[in-house]
């Protein structure tokens, strides 16, 4: 692997393009993290270094929990989704055909296919009934809905490292291994692994970007993050959203350095 | 009974109980709520919103023809509908060709860097992804207005005098879709090119003389999968877009997420909406046929 | 790492239990609850109160009406009230327990869409009217031309809130006609007056505090409070009561059918109708409340605003927007998705 040719691999005008695509991705963040430190109100004018919006912020009990709770719902949707997109995937590739494989399949894929709002609304119509019959209106009603639809982002990448793995190291491995469940922990699931940490990456932020069937779903003061800020939107957002956000980011960065700090070390 | 049958249906017991749970999950909170929507087309609408529990095919009809509002029973070709769903399709259209022609250059970047580095550009690509939706489609916003970044730049440059009116058009929602599904595109690519024995590109330029060729008989065909996966994950979130219409798009040029949130809220016609969204599920289902169909015929071309 | 999962464990097991004691879930309009108000409730009485937002009527209807949504309180606007009554998702309330119910002012008491206040106790209240950037548009600023037919300057610099009756109901009394009408000849009118209009609109949005304060927005149909607030930032902004006809709005709070939380609800709705409590809600949101009394402890920018203290002239022109009949529902709502499209 690490003796690959870059001569090889290289091709004109990738580098320039994959920079400047870099670039405009990160423009409009660093703006954001800039003017989160700005003393004014708008992003049109810089007024000077403030920590005001994150003081703001920190003594704003709602977006705090809003925060909080979309952290919560993105946390467990991910694990839920991603578990069982992963079995699955293994229940579904390098198989043959067999009765209901394709019934399956749809499933599976539905939410990608199904636009939001129509999700949604259907979702707000049931998850009403069930919880006018239950009386819980708790958040795994969220939780729920956000697993689904992010099971398919899971399941794709998960699924697509299936069916490229080459299979004569697993039967190599079954020779050597006792139990297919053995194999199966030291080989087949340490090459899974960058596709199951893609499809948890894929699952965690569809969820915490989801607005509109959250929208629909949550109950009364069941907003998260985005739900909030959609909210906010008859006024414009204020800049303790910028600061929640970028505390968020540098959450999330440090989290991720870890953890590829982790897995490197491990290979 | 043969043994093979009998050893075949042990197999399938086993996949179907490895689905399992991602089919319950699915089962309670996407198809088994859809169904009520499929429900939901063939009712009469209510007063004030909901529905009447009463058969109506008027819901479907809506779509192509509308009634008359001062002429009941005159019907006429519903060309609003149409205008909305084909503002849909050619944004969406427009953002998947762009994030792929944009997203194959920036994954191939990525996969093709050193092992040590690779994952440091991976990781930096997932990190605005990692900002919610909403900010992006703001910042995107300050961006693009009036006295936004862009075009404060390009009067001081001298490019023009006064500022190009961007928000609030179908521009600046194709603009904010592709920001913000790229993603979608870069990952599933990268993901095939990751798993691509770089190898055998030398054994290609072995092969083949020039990088022209090279790229369409050997690196093309292992990106295809990736692409056209990229494809499915941009497209139909951008077909299905209510959130960055919403914003960018200022509430007047509608794409037909809104058009069916219209029909749920001031609109009061919930079944010409659950119709509306069953089309537009039509409508990704072509979609995913087309491109099963382009994944086959790859393949078998091979 | 540690520290966050456990934050993270602790908000989850919080967010579980749905119901908590001392709590009240106010599902109100975006931007509309002063935080400050919130507070004082909360250190006075102990009840911490959640805020939900939503952004019409009709998306406030719709959330209801499906149940399981866990709000006590809502804060429709008033042609909405006799809806949510006639479908059962409002509880008449005890006057027993509010004792402030006195407060009301006499004009907000007995009012067409809840006669003697058994149903709903005010919030705030409001004009519909135009807010436009006189350094933009030097012209006369009170006709509902602004939106309807727009002076060269404000062509493509003109929002119009998406708020159906709104819209439909300036555009109706602009072309002479009644609110409500089900003449087919005035609707006809109607569509295509706004019709014609809408492609000289800029935005079909909300947020206009901001957006006409920045000048994003040169003109707008909007609401006094917000075009209040925009001109305290941008002077140049300035809010005008069509000559044609304007509308009035009340926005009242009602106690659902499905609340847990009565008790807390009538000791919230008992507190807002104290006049320093209400006008804390005014200099707020910058709309005018319907508290006796309250003006002794508004903002002194508030007693000559010209948004909110209706200039002698125009006092007569403004109305509040009747519950219309289904039939003219129908054709608003016919007219509105035309025009939506």
């Amino acid at each position: 692997m690490a003796d690959r040719s870059f001569s090889a691999s290289r091709l004109p005008g990738f580098s320039t393009i994959a920079t400047i695509v870099f670039v405009v991705l990160y423009a409009p963040i660093v703006t954001l993290v800039i003017y989160s430190f700005n003393e004014g109100k708008t992003v049109s004018a810089w007024e000077g270094f403030s920590l005001r919006w994150y003081q703001q912020a920190w003594s704003n009990d709602i977006v705090q929990e809003a925060a909080l709770r979309s952290l919560t719902i993105a946390t467990c949707a991910m694990l839920i989704a991603t578990t069982v997109a992963t079995m699955a995937a293994l229940g579904t590739t390098r198989t043959g055909p067999f009765r209901g494989k394709s019934l399956i399949s749809a499933m599976i894929n539905q939410p990608l296919m199904v636009p939001d709002i129509v999700t949604a609304i259907s979702l707000l119509i049931f998850v009403a009934a069930i919880k006018v019959a239950t009386g819980y209106q708790g958040l795994l009603y969220l939780i729920l809905a956000h697993s689904a639809f992010c099971i398919p982002f899971a399941y794709l990448p998960i699924k697509a490292r299936l069916e490229s793995m080459d299979l004569s190291l697993e039967n190599a491995a079954a020779d050597l291994y006792a139990s297919p469940w053995q194999a199966f922990r030291r080989v087949t699931l340490p090459l899974l692994a960058p596709a199951i940490m893609a499809g948890g990456m894929l699952a965690f932020v569809i969820s915490l970007d989801d607005v509109v069937i959250t929208t629909f779903v949550k109950s009364g003061g069941q907003d998260t993050l985005p739900t909030y800020m959609l909210g906010q939107l008859r006024r414009g957002t204020e800049p303790d959203v910028n600061a929640i956000s970028t505390v968020l980011l540098a959450l999330t960065v440090v989290l991720l350095s870890l953890f590829f700090l982790l897995t490197r070390k491990r290979n | 009974m043969t043994q093979s049958t009998e050893q075949a249906g042990s197999i399938a017991r086993k996949n179907w109980l490895l689905s399992a749970p991602a089919l319950v999950v699915l089962t309670l909170a996407a198809a088994g709520p859809l169904m009520i929507m499929v429900v939901y087309s063939f009712l009469t609408p209510g007063e004030y919103g909901n529905v009447t529990w009463q058969f109506s095919l008027n819901g479907w009809r809506g779509i192509l023809l509308t009634e008359d509002i001062f002429e009941p029973g005159t019907y006429a070709l519903a060309d609003a509908h149409l205008t909305i769903l084909l503002r849909s399709l050619k944004l969406s259209l427009m953002t998947t060709l762009i994030t792929a022609l944009v997203g194959f250059p920036t994954a191939w970047f990525i996969a093709t860097k050193p092992v040590k580095t690779r994952i440091l550009w991976l990781f930096l690509i997932t990190i605005p992804f990692w900002t919610n939706l909403l900010i992006r489609t703001f910042a995107i916003n300050e961006v693009i207005r009036n006295d936004g970044i862009l075009n404060s730049l390009l009067i001081w440059a001298g490019a023009i005098s006064a500022p190009i009116q961007i928000l609030y058009t179908d521009t600046a929602v194709f603009i904010g879709m592709t920001y913000v599904y790229l993603p979608f595109m870069v990952l599933p690519i990268f993901a095939a090119i990751d798993r691509f024995d770089m190898r055998l590109l030398e054994a290609g330029y072995d092969l083949y003389a020039s990088r022209g060729q090279v790229l369409r008989r050997v690196i093309l065909p292992i990106v295809k999968p990736g692409i056209i996966a990229g494809s499915i994950l941009v497209f139909i979130p951008s077909i299905g877009a209510y959130v960055i219409p919403r914003i960018l798009g200022g509430g007047k040029n509608l794409m037909v997420g809104n058009l069916i949130d219209l029909q749920f809220g001031q609109g009061r016609n919930w079944p010409l909406g659950a119709a509306l969204g069953m089309t537009l599920l039509i409508i990704v289902m072509i979609a995913l046929v087309f491109y099963t169909r382009l994944t086959n015929r790859g393949a078998a071309r091979g | 790492m540690k520290k966050l999962l456990l934050a993270t464990a602790i908000g989850f097991m919080g967010s579980l239990a749905a119901h908590a004691e001392g709590e009240l879930q106010l599902y109100n309009w975006g931007d509309y609850t002063s935080p400050e108000l919130l507070a004082k409730f909360e250190a006075e009485t102990g009840i911490k109160v959640t805020v939900t937002d939503y952004s019409s009527n009709d998306e406030a209807l719709a959330k209801i009406e499906a149940g399981g949504h866990g709000f006590d309180l809502v804060v429709p606007s008033n042609s909405f009230i006799p809806i949510f009554a006639e479908k059962g998702l409002i509880q008449p309330l005890d006057l027993s327990k509010l004792p402030n119910h006195a407060n009301i002012e006499p004009r907000w008491m007995d009012v067409v869409w809840d006669a003697g206040r058994k149903n709903s106790v005010p919030w705030l209240w409001g004009s519909t009217g135009v807010g436009v950037n006189t350094a933009v548009y030097k012209g006369d600023i009170n006709t509902s031309s602004i939106f309807l037919d727009p002076p060269a300057e404000l062509v493509g610099k003109v929002n119009v809130t998406p708020e159906m009756m709104d819209a439909i109901g300036m555009a109706t009394l602009y072309v002479g006609g009644e609110v409500c009408t089900e003449d087919t000849e005035v609707l006809k009118k109607v569509r295509d007056l706004l019709t014609a209009a809408k492609p000289k609109w800029m935005s079909m949005d909300y947020g206009m505090e901001d957006k006409m304060a920045t000048n994003d927005v040169s003109a707008s149909m909007y609401w006094n409070g917000a075009i209040m607030r925009a001109r305290l930032v941008n002077p140049d902004v300035k809010f005008g009561y069509p000559k044609e006809g304007y509308l009035l709005f009340m926005d009242s709070v009602t106690l659902l059918s499905e609340a847990k939380n009565v008790e807390e609800a009538y000791k919230f709705m008992d507190f807002i109708m104290l006049p320093e409590n209400a006008a804390m809600l005014s200099a707020f949101a910058r709309y005018g409340n319907g508290i006796t009394g309250s003006e002794a402890f508004m903002p002194d920018d508030m007693k000559t605003a010209p948004e909110v203290a209706i200039p002698e002239e125009f006092l007569a022109l403004g109305q509040f927007i009747p519950t219309c009949s289904p039939k003219a529902a129908e054709y608003n709502t016919a007219i509105w998705t035309e025009l939506m499209k």
